[in-house]
């Protein structure tokens, strides 16, 4: 996080993690679920470690409590408009080698619920 | 439609459109069937949404309406401190009634921007998000339902003092303005990419006092540009009024041009 290490305040990750729990109750209801696969990229703004801690949280009390959080961490991709490369990057000052920031970010920005694995 | 995970487009609670322009490049076929039993007794149920999904399309839901309505809205986000509140204050006073401004304040506690607001005369609804650290979309369509704010009116919204969460949420508005002060470190853009990457317009405030701080301007607009090359940047002072013309003008052309229709909906 540009912000320092993840605090167990309600920070982001919080709102994103009782979003994340919302929508999969709303879709699968009450049910028990054994696993959840979360798509979250490396130029989200998102602290995976963050949405851990409060997965086992905000996931108390419902169906998803106790389930494995399996998060996927696609790396970022840009396209420079001006030496017209594509490459990947991981850092959130996005900068091409050739010195230029006019880039289209291509991925790393996924905040998805990819799937859930139901008992 | 998939009647296991819903997918196929008939479920219109949580199967979006995203609106992030963000494409997969997976296939999303179904032949498979969802119901068969894996050997450790699960089952895969496909989601394949947006986390952020329910808050994007009430925030997609709440642009088109203050569209309609001519109502502009302004999403103002900053570090605590960098005058925020005094700016609202100076463009609702040099406004002086010519066009309708209201504002809607996010604090965690308190009312006391939203009292520094009322006293110019203009209608303020406070949201206090508690231990949140940030509006989002629901929150603002409560605020606006409960302020009520007048076809072609301009709404100025005070969000939630705080560089970092405020970035994700998308609130509906027309715009967003990013406010740094040269009270701060000039090197807070590099600090915080992911909020500089969301402004349309960035404010550089306080510049009354660069004499009397060590601030390198030039090395603040390099690293805005390097986060977000397109945007554009205003100097001014909210206390002496440098720059406020050129913030007017910038207020002025960010105003919806559509017709006003009918008075906006408003909640019980």
């Amino acid at each position: 996080m540009p912000g320092g290490p993840p605090s167990v305040g309600k920070v982001h990750e919080l709102a994103i993690t009782e979003s994340i729990v919302d929508a999969i109750v709303e879709k699968i209801g009450d049910g028990p679920v054994a696993a959840v696969r979360l798509e979250i990229g490396r130029l989200s703004g998102v602290v995976t470690d963050s949405i851990r801690f409060c997965f086992e949280i905000v996931a108390g009390g419902t169906g998803l409590e106790g389930a494995r959080l399996d998060i996927d961490e696609p790396s970022g991709r840009a396209y420079c408009r001006n030496c017209r490369l594509e490459f990947t990057l991981d850092d959130p000052i996005m900068l091409c080698d050739c010195g230029s920031a006019d880039l289209d970010v291509l991925a790393g920005r996924e905040l998805r619920i990819i799937s859930v694995e139901v008992r | 439609m998939c009647s296991t995970c819903g997918c196929g487009g008939e479920d219109g609670s949580t199967r979006v459109t995203l609106v992030d322009g963000h494409t997969h490049d997976h296939t999303h076929d179904h032949d498979h069937a969802h119901d068969h039993p894996h050997d450790h007794g699960t089952r895969t149920v496909l989601l394949e949404q947006d986390i952020l999904a329910k808050n994007d399309l009430l925030a997609a839901a709440t642009r088109h309406r203050l569209t309609e309505h001519a109502i502009t809205a302004i999403n103002l986000m900053s570090s605590p401190g960098s005058g925020k509140t005094t700016l609202l204050e100076r463009t609702i006073t040099d406004l002086d009634g010519r066009r309708e401004t209201l504002v809607i304040e996010g604090d965690q506690e308190t009312w006391l921007d939203a009292q520094r607001i009322r006293s110019t005369g203009s209608k303020v609804v406070q949201i206090n998000t508690g231990a949140g650290c940030h509006l989002d979309a629901q929150m603002l369509d409560r605020g606006l339902a409960e302020l009520a704010p007048p076809d072609g009116s301009l709404v100025f919204v005070e969000n939630v003092g705080n560089l970092v969460c405020p970035a994700l949420f998308d609130l509906g508005e027309a715009a967003r303005v990013v406010i740094i002060s040269v009270t701060e470190g000039a090197d807070k853009p590099a600090k915080y990419p992911y909020m500089f990457r969301t402004a349309d317009l960035v404010l550089l405030n306080k510049i009354d006092l660069l004499p009397y701080v060590d601030f390198d301007v030039d090395l603040c607009l390099e690293l805005i540009h390097r986060v977000k090359p397109d945007v554009e940047l205003l100097p001014v002072s909210a206390t002496r009024g440098d720059g406020l013309d050129a913030w007017h003008d910038w207020l002025a052309n960010r105003s919806s041009a559509a017709a006003p229709r009918s008075e906006y909906p408003r909640r019980g």
